[in-house]
């Protein structure tokens, strides 16, 4: 099948690709762009572990094509510290031992990224449910529920 | 060291809970995991599976596919080494099929190509005539008359005679006599359970990349629990000498038992061989589900006698556990483990393996006991609500403990179970009053724990710094645990230790991580390693002061001259001793290499309080409390880790999870959607309490601790939905349908 | 003097008994002892068995010296997840 060439910005920077239009955005990411920080759990949706957003909105990636982001903002786990400095939820997640295998932890932090700049004092339950797409087996979500309040709370104190 | 001594031991780094080192790298997506790595001229590759639950294979037709732009490479079952023997004729065997398909997923054949879309459509262009053969995938059905014979030839010496044939293994053990037992008890319940299979739900698929070059050797970099057991495999299907195939093991995203074996990375290397080029390979969710191995499916009969006053007489039970198509089934550990918990003077256990057209089982941590104890703990719970007995005291009345003979054998050294059982009862959940469809579970569980050989180095830099390697997988936290420990013995901040998970070439054999044996097995090797360390550090020391190296001790991260003779000295630091080291005798490294064994064995009780909506039958847990003895906790943080994701996993196996077959013997929920696993919604916190009753086998007293987590959680849920919905839960899962169609006829059926 | 406990499902391979007497110094000695005296028994030891002795299972060790007097107990080889 014919390639298509595609222009996004990723993680701020302008990136050009091509890539054959049945190859999902998580496979351009990772075996093209070499940002492997997203992760196939699945491939159909339900693991959460590719979690990206896309024009600010949280999706997975391996339910999007590389073709349906032309034009668009891509953001990564990879663009989610600023340099050398973490995000509190990178922090948190590590303070709190939020990962054991840690394969999850990726798309963990882009969800809940995404979640904070909505509403940066969610319940245990709003944390829960937004997470809900996104599987986690080693931690039992415990710790990671913690980090993401604590992480929150920060935030607050922050702002 | 005595025990009392050993319980009162103090430390400065165990028992912190300090930031894990390859923390930054998980949380910023740089760590490098089995499908994470790339190399140039690399090749895809794919497999084809059978569609069919058992089928003969008359044809293999690739011409199509090999014909196809961009095909570099099909490998079939000739392709591998001939010869082989029992584990690696089965690993074989499962991996790819020989003359019979023998489960849906069933590898036929791989290919190599260019990209995975191209080695995608090429699987789809291989042509396989079959010709089907009836199936059976059900336990039950499996070893009913009529049932197809999966294997004649497996069964093995210790099934007698009038069994039906598709019992591939039977393992008996006991004590007594349990018709004396029997005969001594007021009230006898006897009951059958159901389990199905559970699948080990790790999120990262299998995936590696092989590199082998024309001379014989190979690369070859995985997702696995124990590169030196895929190295040994991978050799051993390739003809090639163990040592000629280095293999890395990547981060590992979760294994839980199932990445202690292999599946496509010898597939991968034979397709590098034949194609001379890397060759990478990633499972697909789908594949996972359908090849990998889930643990066993279950039916158990258990049998108590109890007197009035709760005191156990006898127990008998007989656990058939469903392994697949191939007779790996680990039947014999419910009949040892179910009651190791109890003092009990007369049982028999009776573990059998059952062959159906299903993927061969996998272990799945403490494999065969989860579902076991499902069955055991349900019937102390049903008894004890009979004769007016609170559950825990029932436990405690009956608790082993130091002395007691096992029904599996061995007598007890010191263990943890009753301060366990005494943390679950004064704990403030278990007086929480319940409200209207609410109910409250309480499970034991036992689990062996296992050591295995290991081999530790560590190297000192002249600045004072540590590099630690330790050759097993990092699952959930290790690195940290062994710096703890390292840093406790050498006297430094936790921060100089790096910790690397070695390559099979740069160091000696380590068995998987497994068995709940890293923290003890690994930490050990590590607290030797260090020590040969600070021997050799304390002799550079009493060179320096000219006197024996005998009067030298090693304390805090200093050497001390010590004794009455040592004279007095200025204390040496290990960062001033390393700084001169090349000049005083040359490089300092530990090192340590042994195959510990004895783990102390683990014991956990668990709680829990779960409502059941009385409209819907869905179960929802509300609140859970986990207590487990873990002898001495390293890293806190990572212990409960341990604890809270077994007990969620059993969780997910209680009321969610299950393998659904089709009459076609085809799986039908292939997906994460259609298998569910627990996600962050379904639950509460997961409230621990660790518990440390040393284990005089370990020099700090660590216990393993993550399998005993998920062996009580089956049953403590199946306690409190049995008490919520007023009928005692026999079957698995306890999905909605199934909980509100018992509370009708008031009894589970089907 | 050794006194092996058998698991139950062995005793048919060991004329009936459930404990086994033999003479051996450790693991090793144990096992090719009691592979002489009940031929019937090799195929399970060639298949992997551990020892319990005093309590302590040792998963697949033939080196470890057996004390005078201990409790030795036969067990299917341990597996692990």
């Amino acid at each position: 099948m014919s390639k298509q060439v595609v222009s996004t910005k990723v993680n701020g920077d302008p990136v050009d690709f091509i890539c054959d239009p049945r190859e999902s955005l998580l496979d351009v990411l990772r075996d093209r762009l070499g940002l492997t920080g997203s992760k196939e759990g699945c491939g159909t949706g339900d693991c959460g572990a590719c979690s990206i957003t896309l024009d600010g909105r949280l999706v997975c990636s391996c339910l999007v094509l590389g073709v349906e982001a032309e034009g668009k903002e891509i953001g990564t786990i990879e663009g989610v510290a600023d340099g050398a400095d973490l995000h509190i939820l990178q922090e948190k997640i590590i303070d709190h031992a939020g990962l054991q295998c840690g394969v999850c932890t990726p798309g963990i932090i882009v969800a809940a990224k995404n979640l904070l700049e909505k509403n940066d004092n969610p319940t245990e339950t709003e944390i829960r449910y937004w997470l809900a797409g996104n599987l986690c087996r080693c931690t039992g979500y415990d710790k990671i529920i913690r980090a993401v309040q604590d992480a929150a709370a920060e935030l607050r104190k922050a702002a | 060291m005595a025990f009392d001594q050993q319980k009162d031991q103090q430390f400065k780094y165990i028992g912190t809970r300090p930031k894990r080192q390859d923390g930054i790298d998980k949380v910023t997506g740089q760590a490098k995991y089995g499908a994470d790595t790339y190399q140039a001229g690399m090749l895809h590759g794919s497999i084809v599976r059978s569609p069919h639950a058992h089928a003969r294979i008359l044809k293999i037709d690739t011409s199509e596919a090999e014909a196809l732009d961009g095909v570099k490479a099909i490998v079939t079952r000739a392709d591998f080494a001939t010869g082989l023997t029992g584990e690696n004729w089965n690993i074989l065997e499962n991996i790819m099929a020989d003359k019979r398909a023998l489960y849906d997923g069933h590898a036929l054949a791989a290919i190599a190509a260019t990209s995975p879309l191209i080695a995608r459509d090429a699987a789809k262009l291989v042509k396989v005539e079959y010709e089907p053969l009836p199936h059976v995938t059900d336990i039950v059905d499996a070893i009913s008359g009529g049932a197809p014979i999966i294997r004649e030839s497996s069964i093995e010496a210790n099934v007698p005679e009038g069994y039906h044939k598709n019992i591939c293994r039977r393992f008996e053990c006991g004590k007594g006599d349990v018709e004396v037992g029997f005969g001594e008890a007021d009230l006898i319940v006897e009951r059958d359970f159901f389990t199905e299979a559970t699948h080990q739900g790790y999120i990262e698929p299998h995936a590696c990349l092989a590199h082998m070059t024309p001379d014989g050797k190979g690369e070859l970099w995985c997702t696995t629990q124990g590169h030196y057991n895929v190295q040994r495999i991978c050799a051993a299907l390739l003809g090639i000498e163990t040592s000629q195939l280095k293999v890395t093991a990547s981060e590992i995203g979760g294994g839980f038992g199932a990445k202690t074996t292999v599946f496509i990375d010898p597939v991968a290397c034979a397709l590098s061989r034949k194609a001379n080029r890397p060759v990478k390979m990633v499972m697909n969710r789908s594949e996972v589900l359908r090849a990998t191995g889930p643990a066993s499916s279950s039916w158990s009969t258990v049998k108590v006698g109890m007197k009035k006053d709760g005191t156990i007489t006898a127990a008998q039970g007989t656990y058939r556990l469903q392994g697949g198509a191939f007779p790996s089934a680990p039947s014999e550990s419910p009949a040892q483990v179910t009651f190791a918990p109890y003092d009990i003077e007369h049982a028999e256990m009776v573990g059998l393996s059952v062959l159906t057209n299903r993927p061969k089982q996998a272990a799945y941590r403490a494999p065969g006991a989860p579902m076991g104890v499902f069955a055991s703990e349900q019937v102390l719970d049903e008894m004890a609500h009979e004769l007016g007995i609170d559950p825990i005291d029932l436990r405690l009345k009956n608790a082993a403990k130091e002395g007691t003979k096992g029904v599996h054998g061995p007598t007890y050294k010191r263990i943890g179970l009753i301060e366990t059982l005494e943390a679950a009862k004064a704990h403030p959940h278990y007086s929480i009053p319940l409200k209207e469809n609410q109910g409250r579970g309480v499970a034991c569980g036992f689990w062996f724990n296992f050591g295995g050989s290991t081999s530790v180095s560590m190297a000192l830099s002249e600045d004072g710094s540590v590099a630690l390697s330790i050759g097993t997988p990092d699952i959930g936290g290790s690195r940290a645990s062994m710096a703890l420990m390292a840093a406790e013995v050498l006297g430094i901040p936790y921060e100089d230790i790096r910790v690397t998970i070695a390559d099979t070439a740069s160091l000696g054999y380590n068995d998987n991580t497994h068995g709940s044996r890293v923290t003890y097995a690994v930490g050990l090797a590590t607290i030797e390693a260090c020590k040969s360390a600070t021997q050799e550090l304390c002799k550079r020391a009493a060179g320096e002061w000219g006197i024996d190296p005998e009067a030298v001790e090693w304390e805090d991260g200093y050497a001390r001259p010590s004794g009455p003779n040592a004279g007095s000295f200025e204390p040496l630091s290990l960062k001033q001793l390393a700084a001169k080291m090349t000049q005083t005798g040359g490089p300092i490294n530990g090192h340590f290499e042994a195959s510990p064994q004895t783990a102390g064995p683990g014991f956990a009780t668990h709680l829990v309080d779960v409502e059941v909506d009385p409209e819907t039958g869905k179960s929802t847990v509300i609140r859970y409390t986990v207590v487990m003895d873990a002898g001495k906790a390293i890293h806190p943080d990572y212990v409960e880790g341990q604890m809270q994701g077994g007990a969620v996993q059993g969780i997910g196996w209680a009321l969610n999870e299950e393998y659904v077959y089709g009459e076609d013997g085809r799986l039908q929920n292939t997906v994460f959607l259609d298998y569910r696993v627990p996600v962050a919604s379904d639950l509460p916190m997961i409230d621990c309490v660790i518990i440390e009753v040393p284990n005089p086998g370990h020099p700090f007293g660590v216990r393993g601790v993550g399998e005993t987590s998920i062996v009580p959680p089956l049953a403590a849920v199946a306690n409190a939905v049995s008490a919520a919905s007023g009928v005692r839960q026999t079957r698995l899962p306890m999905s909605p349908p199934r909980v509100l169609k018992s509370m009708k006829e008031g009894k589970v059926v089907g | 003097m050794v006194e092996v406990q058998l698991w139950a499902s062995l005793q048919s391979y060991a004329e009936g008994q459930k404990v086994v007497t033999v003479e051996a110094r450790n693991i090793r000695e144990m096992l090719a002892a009691l592979v002489a005296r009940h031929p019937g028994l090799k195929v399970f030891i060639d298949e992997g068995v551990s020892v319990a002795i005093n309590g302590e299972i040792y998963a697949d060790s033939l080196v470890e010296p057996i004390p005078e007097g201990a409790e030795v107990v036969l067990m299917q080889r341990l597996r692990g997840g």
